[in-house]
């Protein structure tokens, strides 16, 4: 189906590369000039994807990217089940951000849990003009006899708290002392900083280093004993219930996982991490900020792993157990063996399907390069693929380990330029946002979402990848793309049955 | 091990296994620091009382779980309903990902919309350079016939003033002088996304009709016996468009519909993404001056936009979000006046049909009470349809409704003796509305799919009226407005009331007698 399949790599690249620079001619001179440094077709060998990241977007080109509010309230913070998250500023951001995300968790929400609720200070003009933090303190009075129970509160900062000069430090501060101690974190994630969610989350990060890890009194008495087996699951935010099933793997190994960044986490999970053996890190982009401090601080190593489809879960659970004792490095060959069954089913039932199916991915934090292992576990190819707020790291670590030469790369991809990529390589599937996915269907291109497992998953973890593949088959050869057109029009295209 | 190839175990089933269920126990009583269960099933039961009740009433800061978006979602929502129209959105760019989300999630299509990307140093320096190259590309790029401007709370709060940057934008060549760029200033901390629909809306109108900002002669009204329809922020405007065009056709009455993002919001799947469909032309948008009267379906979103069309010389007429009989008798008893033109016979026929459907279906929905929470208009239309299906409305919430609107709301109850124990609560969210389900129970929610929650803590069975609905699929398409969309509206509350019979009466052998066949 796909042109992809049919060329030579050098046709390929010669293929991308005029593409490149056809969707170049749209924009403005001033604007090309600077897209051009964000397309590229990877070389094998290269460092990194020879593209420029973690940039400003540019105006009115139709970014994907979201702010930093978005990557600290929304990403990092929000999972955090029994804290209380206040979106501090006017009403919007924490409505279209509510519940949004599908970080499950277990609890009793609004007693005990929180994590699907939208509190916020809803500022009025008096908020802007007179300042908001009178009402932030009340805010908090109000919150600790609504919601007793509460182990925490964080503040996070909208646009205009940093541009009116709000001291939501120094509310934190009189209010924690006046709470016993209590945990009040702020957060100075207004959206205007930086280019993207991802300072966001590094700001996020600094917020649990400076309010969280520095506040814990040492003396106290430990929860739980130590044992030498202890992990924390980082960058993980149990979308679909992701970290349970990555979870339930390293503890089948003779690991003990001791805290969840963030997904289904909790504020003593934060607090004890730093008794961990190893930071085992899935999402790099997100939460590498804090694994490198607990490095520096605490001593603690951190391994970055990869849960997505067989191959890369093997070798995960391998590296993983690198950092232990003969009686863990056992344990991961175990795991990798009595899954192997399910594994082999799932790869009889699903390949011969998807085998050859082209991808094209444009997503954030880890998965533009992590899911490519899952989609060639499959046998699939991906032809394509770009962060929405990546850094240069990123993209070495996608050049040296996943990509392979000729794939068009793509960074903070504009809704044009990834419109006509499609338009012209025509891939089997998309994977994208909500924002991406009717464009693209209405194309009649199959397209599953990936930020959010179009409100599927877990995609993690070995059961996770039955209902990847399942997902995948379904997206493909679903029979409606047969249809999008009318008899007495073109001949569709051809495509198998979904499966189930 | 729980999954399985040949049955693909999805997470509402896999994560029930024991293997899940064990690991998760031990997570909490190992690390998650827990409350005791005693203690969260005495706090969840103390969340239940009056006592609770009068101290989450007592709050004067803390907003939890409002039923209302911002301002530029309204402004986005006006702007994509005229023909190949790009909204623009002045301001951070995060706040665009967030509405192009929220109007995907509800309507399952794509929604266009740009940022002029704002960072720190236009924080400090302003917004101008962003406009000035966020109009040029929007422009290039996207070849929209106009861009409509709005602003996020951050060109707010830094005072950007988009009349003088709009000029300047022009004059550096971003986009032609005589191309249409009319704006509106939307803060998100006043008002919601109704203020947000009317600002926008107002001026787009104000464009067009006054001098486009100085750069044309004012329009001069000639009348022409049009009529100008606007809708307001509605999550039902695929359907609600398309019913109120079939009615002006029906009457013969040649009409307007400003903002008419119906095609927009329904574009087929063919092989061909439409970023524009549909929508009202620039020309019409322009030549609406002329038009005989205005009608707004709904008064709450167009506060500002009907006085000043109202000042250009029209007959304007609002209401509030009219479903059912008598709200749909009084529009087309307008729309006739206004016009001259006669009741359709269709429409009398319809009338009498969704007369027909309630007099055959009253029996189990009178005496019945409900809670409804919305935008304001959407209350008050839902509130006077159960009014005349004998139901009650108990608890009428709206978190963007004011004073004003109570009082409306209170002299609806005020003309129905179902209306008697019926209170309108303005301001107020959906923490407020879970202490008025525990303390003063409904019989059933109206609401948008948040209510869920509500429905799930409260058991109050929710009826998915509203916006946004993200959890079930395609009832936009379906009007509510007309006496078709009355009958709509009939048939949705119907269901779920014949559904909870069902669900309470079916234990064999102790429930089941009461398990009919025939209702």
């Amino acid at each position: 189906m796909s042109l992809a399949t049919t060329e030579s790599v050098a046709e390929i690249k010669a293929r991308n590369k005029q593409l490149i620079d056809e969707v170049l001619k749209v924009y403005p001179e001033k604007t090309a000039k600077r897209r051009a440094k964000h397309l590229n077709v990877h070389e094998a060998g290269k460092s990194d994807c020879g593209v420029k990241s973690n940039l400003k977007s540019i105006p009115g080109v139709m970014t994907i990217r979201g702010c930093a509010y978005a990557g600290s309230k929304g990403v990092v913070w929000g999972p955090i089940k029994d804290m209380i998250h206040i979106s501090h500023g006017p009403v919007g951001c924490g409505q279209y951000s509510w519940a949004a995300r599908r970080n499950y968790y277990i609890g009793t929400t609004g007693i005990d849990t929180f994590v699907t609720m939208q509190f916020t200070s809803d500022f009025q003009e008096k908020d802007i003009v007179f300042g908001g933090d009178k009402k932030l303190a009340k805010i908090i009075d109000e919150i600790q006899e609504l919601f007793p129970l509460n182990h925490g509160i964080t503040i996070q900062s909208e646009c205009p708290i940093g541009l009116i000069g709000d001291d939501i430090e120094a509310v934190s501060k009189v209010k924690s002392k006046e709470y016993d101690g209590k945990t009040i974190v702020p957060v100075r994630c207004e959206g205007f900083r930086g280019v993207s969610q991802s300072l966001g989350h590094h700001i996020a990060n600094d917020a649990v280093r400076d309010w969280i890890f520095d506040k814990v009194n040492p003396e106290a008495k430990p929860a739980f004993e130590s044992t030498p087996y202890d992990v924390a699951i980082i960058g993980d935010y149990n979308i679909g219930g992701d970290a349970w099933s990555s979870r339930i793997l390293l503890e089948e190994m003779g690991l003990r996982v001791i805290a969840q960044w963030s997904g289904d986490g909790s504020l003593a999970e934060l607090e004890a991490t730093p008794k961990a053996k190893l930071n085992v890190l899935h999402c790099y982009r997100s939460m590498n900020y804090i694994s490198r401090h607990m490095e520096e601080k605490f001593g603690i190593p951190w391994c970055e792993y990869n849960f997505f489809g067989p191959s890369k879960i093997a070798e995960s659970l391998r590296k993983i157990a690198s950092f232990f004792d003969d009686k863990i490095k056992e344990g991961a060959e175990r795991v990798i063996a009595k899954y192997q069954p399910l594994m082999d089913a799932v790869i009889a039932k699903y390949r011969p399907r998807l085998e050859g199916k082209t991808v094209m991915l444009f997503v954030g934090g880890l998965r533009p390069r992590h899911v490519i292992g899952a989609y060639e576990d499959l046998g699939m190819e991906v032809v394509g693929t770009g962060y929405e707020f990546g850094h240069n790291d990123d993209y070495q670590r996608t050049a040296q380990h996943y990509v392979k030469d000729g794939t068009l790369i793509y960074d903070d991809v504009t809704g044009y330029e990834f419109e006509r990529f499609v338009e012209k390589i025509q891939p089997d599937l998309v994977g994208s946002g909500i924002k991406e996915k009717y464009v693209f269907q209405k194309m009649g291109v199959p397209f599953r979402q990936m930020h959010s497992w179009d409100y599927s998953g877990p995609y993690h973890g070995y059961d996770g990848f039955a209902i990847f593949a399942r997902d995948m088959d379904m997206a493909i050869n679903s029979p409606i793309w047969k249809k999008t057109k009318a008899p007495w029009k073109d001949a569709p295209r051809p495509s198998l049955m979904a499966a189930e | 091990m729980t999954q399985n190839a040949e049955h693909v175990l999805d997470h509402f089933e896999l994560f029930r296994g024991p293997e899940y269920q064990q690991m998760l126990a031990n997570k909490k009583t190992l690390f998650e620091n827990p409350h005791d269960p005693a203690e969260v099933e005495r706090i969840r039961e103390w969340a239940k009382t009056p006592e609770y009740r009068e101290k989450n009433f007592a709050r004067e800061a803390l907003t939890v779980n409002p039923a209302k978006a911002c301002q530029p979602l309204g402004a986005v929502f006006v702007a994509v309903g005229f023909e190949g129209t790009l909204p623009f959105v002045h301001g951070s760019q995060g706040c665009v990902a967030y509405y192009r989300s929220h109007l995907s999630r509800h309507f399952k299509e794509p929604s266009s919309c740009v940022s002029s990307s704002m960072t720190e140093d236009a924080a400090v320096f302003g917004g101008l350079n962003n406009m000035i190259d966020g109009l040029a590309n929007t422009y290039n790029m996207y070849k929209p016939k106009m861009i409509a401007v709005s602003t996020t709370c951050m060109a707010e709060v830094i005072g950007d003033d988009l009349n003088a940057f709009i000029k300047t934008a022009k004059e550096k060549g971003s986009v032609p002088a005589e191309y249409d760029v009319p704006f509106a200033h939307t803060p998100a901390f006043v008002g919601s996304h109704v203020t947000g629909y009317d600002n926008a809306l107002k001026g787009i109108l104000e464009h067009f009709w006054d001098g486009k900002a100085g750069t044309a002669p004012k329009l001069e009204r000639k009348e022409n016996g049009k009529v100008n329809f606007i809708g307001g922020f509605d999550g039902y405007t695929v359907g609600n468009i398309r019913e109120i065009k079939r009615i002006f056709e029906l009457m013969g009455i040649e009409y307007t519909i400003l903002a008419d993002n119906s095609d927009v919001f329904d574009t087929p799947t063919d092989g061909e993404f439409r970023m524009y469909d549909g929508g009202t032309t620039l020309e019409d948008a322009a030549n609406a001056i002329h038009a005989k009267a205005t009608i707004s379906m709904q008064q709450y979103c167009t506060e500002k936009t009907l006085p000043f069309i109202e000042n250009h010389g029209h007959e304007v007429a609002a209401f509030n979000h009219p479903v059912g009989v008598s709200a749909t008798d009084e529009f087309l008893m307008t729309l006739s006046r206004i016009t001259g033109k006669p009741i359709a016979k269709a429409l009398e026929q319809e009338r009498g049909r969704l007369v027909d459907a309630m007099a055959d279906s009253s029996a189990h929905i009178h005496g019945k009470k409900f809670a409804i929470y919305g935008d304001p208009d959407l209350c008050y239309g839902l509130a006077a349809f159960l009014l005349e299906l004998g139901a009650e409305p108990t608890h009428v919430l709206s978190t963007n409704g004011n004073k004003a609107w109570a009082e409306k709301m209170e002299g609806l109850f005020a003309s129905s003796p179902f209306g008697k124990n019926c209170h309108a609560y303005p301001g107020k969210d959906l923490w407020h509305m879970r202490s008025l389900l525990f303390t003063e129970p409904v019989d059933f929610l109206i609401g948008n799919t948040y209510g869920k929650y509500l429905e799930r803590d409260t058991g109050t069975p929710l009826i998915r009226i509203g916006f946004p609905v993200f959890d079930r699929h395609h009832h936009h398409r379906y009007p509510v407005w007309g006496y078709q969309g009355g009958m709509n509206v009939l048939v949705k509350i119907l269901d779920k009331i014949f559904d909870e019979i069902d669900k309470n009466t079916n234990v064999p052998a102790k429930t089941d007698y009461s398990f009919d066949i025939i209702r």
